[in-house]
């Protein structure tokens, strides 16, 4: 008897626990925005898209989830999530800036995290990323495994976001061989171009033409195309945003990382505990935001000769001593 | 009775693509059936979603003004004989126009400015068109090749202008800076209330009545003047056109001048009444939908007033379907927009001979037994 009231009175304790539990994680309600290009991108919004789920699989928490598929749908995803009681809202890439200011000020109750813009507003966090620093390792990478001193870089549209990650390749490319030569192009002035892997490839293998044998994307899902060439080719890639040295083992240089996922998933957690800030966060290398990935896909083609002068560089970037540009508008 | 093949007007404007939208929904549900999802809850969703509230009337309105005006400027070509596939890069350059208006001149009274932001958007959208038109006209160029490539030429200019001139400096986005408040249009929550009415805040905005006023005029023009007839003369027949003293190269020019005018009206109602600003993308694929709405509408402005309302009402009740079934994407939407094109435009003549069918017999006992 005297068993069976102490366990009845554990199970109210646990009942409570968890109602109380319940309760919490009912009040706390995340959603997330993506762009243009859809959670299954393989790169950009497929890396926030990783960080929301594994948030759901750490809390048990549902994130609600919206691809918008015109420009008006932003501000009104957004704002029907906020009515609906949304406690914070991630929007995923800059096209959306315009949107989360409008519904920033019309929900000052809700927070919002932007990532690759800047929102200057008392309930936003605006969390940017320093690609130059990454793509300058990339950069570095190419001009190291390159034989020929010709390496390429192929973006998807010619935005300033892209013209940023450009400037770092060939930053990097240039400090390690003076007089490497970087072919650039860009696959189109539509947002189709983020999802065109047959132009990619018909971009490389121009640029293998001409005598590049590798070639560094920043393009999205045209990327896999981009990577698909140079691989049936025999010369070398470099993957962007998300680790894609597993699609091509051993014909992938490295990727250049941009950490989407942390940021997301950071936001979502720090939302969670009470600890989210406003304001403008920079992750750059010192901060793990971006780095160039190691892992054993591309062992065999990124030598340690290779990777020692990288990380040389890569401190020298994190203590100050080395500077990469940054593409600046006007 | 020996002619039970033709069906009665009323049957063929308004039955035969109320079966095929019936017959798409039906399509769709089994779809969405496969998905793991309740079609009846899908559709109840969908149509809640688009007609549900005076937020959602407004979103299915606001998209609606978008397609009125591509569809009119397909319609018009249509009437022509010219099939303009251009209407996206029409009314990309058409908004460019109503946004140059907006930003050089958003410190005007909207009075002075509205006037010409539509010049403004008509001149740029028929200049779009107006080469694609002089090639065909001249050079024999086949209009659907030429606009196909001038959408793409307009994109590259756009992305160009927006990325290297118009941007606002000192950010990421490549947009223009917003246009000053003046040049808004007023939404049509803040109208109402002007008149004591009570409505949700949505992006609708006098752009529709614009819209609705070119619907208008399209139809006094197509079959009231004699522009219009010579347009339809050579539409149906050029080598009549030509023996009755038309001109088909002029009318050629000339409808695709109308035509890009009429899609450059897309900029006033997504530029200067929704976005305040020129960013890339604006048009979003309404240029193509267009198209769509002007076969379902059977080329008539009336028909395409209602066939845009149903595809603003399937894009706004199709996101919110995305919003509250998680299961059900918004690639999904794109299949049930394509199922609706597919039955009331390619499908329609699978439709409509057992329905001419029907009707006949129906008709015929009728007759017998009085």
């Amino acid at each position: 008897m005297i068993i069976s009231s102490r366990f009845s009175s554990w199970l109210i304790a646990v009942l409570v626990v968890t109602t109380a539990l319940a309760a919490g994680a009912k009040d706390f309600s995340p959603a997330i925005v993506y762009d243009f290009g859809g959670k299954f991108d393989r790169s950009f919004n497929q890396s926030a898209s990783e960080g929301a789920a594994r948030f759901t699989t750490e809390t048990g928490t549902a994130v609600r989830e919206f691809e918008i598929t015109n420009a008006a749908q932003r501000e009104q995803a957004m704002q029907q999530m906020a009515r609906r009681g949304a406690t914070i809202i991630v929007a995923i890439g800059f096209t959306q800036a315009s949107a989360v200011e409008k519904v920033a000020k019309q929900f000052p109750n809700v927070m919002f995290t932007i990532v690759d813009a800047v929102v200057d507003l008392p309930n936003v966090q605006s969390v940017n990323f320093r690609e130059q620093e990454s793509s300058f390792l990339c950069g570095m990478a190419a001009a190291l495994a390159s034989k020929t001193g010709k390496v390429g870089f192929i973006g998807g549209m010619d935005i300033p976001l892209i013209r940023k990650f450009a400037l770092g390749y060939v930053e990097g490319a240039k400090f390690v061989n003076p007089s490497a030569e970087v072919f650039q192009n860009m696959t189109g002035s539509t947002p189709a171009a983020w999802g065109d892997p047959t132009k990619g490839a018909e971009l490389a293998k121009s640029q293998f033409g001409r005598g590049a044998d590798v070639v560094f994307h920043a393009a999205g899902a045209t990327g896999i195309g981009v990577m698909q060439a140079a691989k049936d080719s025999g010369r070398l890639s470099i993957g962007c945003d998300s680790n894609q040295d597993y699609l091509h083992p051993g014909s992938v240089l490295t990727s250049a990382v941009k950490r989407v996922d942390v940021a997301t998933y950071k936001a979502f957690l720090d939302a969670k505990n009470g600890t989210w800030k406003p304001g403008q966060i920079v992750l750059g290398l010192a901060e793990q935001g971006v780095d160039y990935s190691y892992d054993e896909f591309n062992r065999a083609v990124l030598t340690p000769e290779m990777k020692q002068k990288i990380d040389a560089a890569k401190a020298d970037i994190i203590s100050g001593k080395l500077k990469v540009s940054e593409y600046k508008v006007q | 009775m020996s002619t039970p093949k033709q069906l009665p007007r009323w049957a063929d404007l308004i039955l035969l693509p109320l079966v095929g939208l019936a017959a798409a929904l039906l399509l769709s549900c089994g779809v969405i059936a496969l998905l793991g999802e309740s079609p009846w809850q899908a559709m109840r969703l969908m149509v809640d979603g688009a007609f549900g509230s005076q937020e959602s009337i407004g979103y299915s309105l606001f998209y609606a003004t978008n397609f009125i005006f591509t569809g009119l400027a397909v319609a018009v070509a249509f009437h022509a004989g010219l099939f303009n596939i251009g209407g996206e890069g029409q009314a990309y350059i058409g908004g460019l126009g109503a946004g140059l208006v907006c930003l050089w001149l958003g410190h005007w009274p909207f009075w002075a400015v509205l006037p010409l932001a539509v010049m403004g958007a008509a001149g740029f959208g028929a200049a779009w068109a107006f080469l694609p038109g002089l090639l065909q006209a001249k050079r024999g160029s086949h209009i659907v090749i030429t606009t196909i490539m001038f959408n793409f030429i307009a994109s590259a200019l756009m992305t160009y202008l927006l990325v290297n001139v118009l941007i606002k400096p000192g950010q990421q986005s490549p947009e223009t800076r917003e246009f000053g408040s003046n040049s808004w249009m007023p939404f049509a929550h803040e109208i109402l209330a002007r008149v004591g009415l009570d409505f949700t805040a949505t992006p609708l905005n006098l752009a529709f009545v614009l819209a609705l006023g070119a619907a208008g005029l399209v139809w006094v023009f197509i079959w009231h003047t004699r522009w219009g007839y010579a347009l339809r003369v050579v539409g149906q027949s050029p080598e009549a056109a030509v023996y009755a003293g038309i001109s088909p190269s002029r009318i050629t020019i000339m409808a695709m001048l109308l035509s890009g005018a009429l899609a450059g009206g897309l900029g006033l109602n997504e530029l200067m009444g929704s976005q305040h600003r020129i960013l890339i993308d604006f048009p979003g694929g309404a240029g193509f939908v267009g198209i769509a709405v002007a076969l379902m509408g059977r080329n008539h402005p009336v028909g395409i007033v209602f066939s845009a309302i149903l595809f603003g009402a399937l894009y706004q009740g199709g996101s919110q379907l995305t919003f509250d079934m998680p299961r059900v994407n918004r690639d999904m939407v794109v299949v049930i927009q394509g199922l609706v094109i597919l039955s009331c435009g390619a499908l329609e003549n699978m439709f409509r001979q057992p329905l001419t069918a029907l009707l006949g017999r129906r008709r015929k006992s009728g007759e017998g037994r009085s």
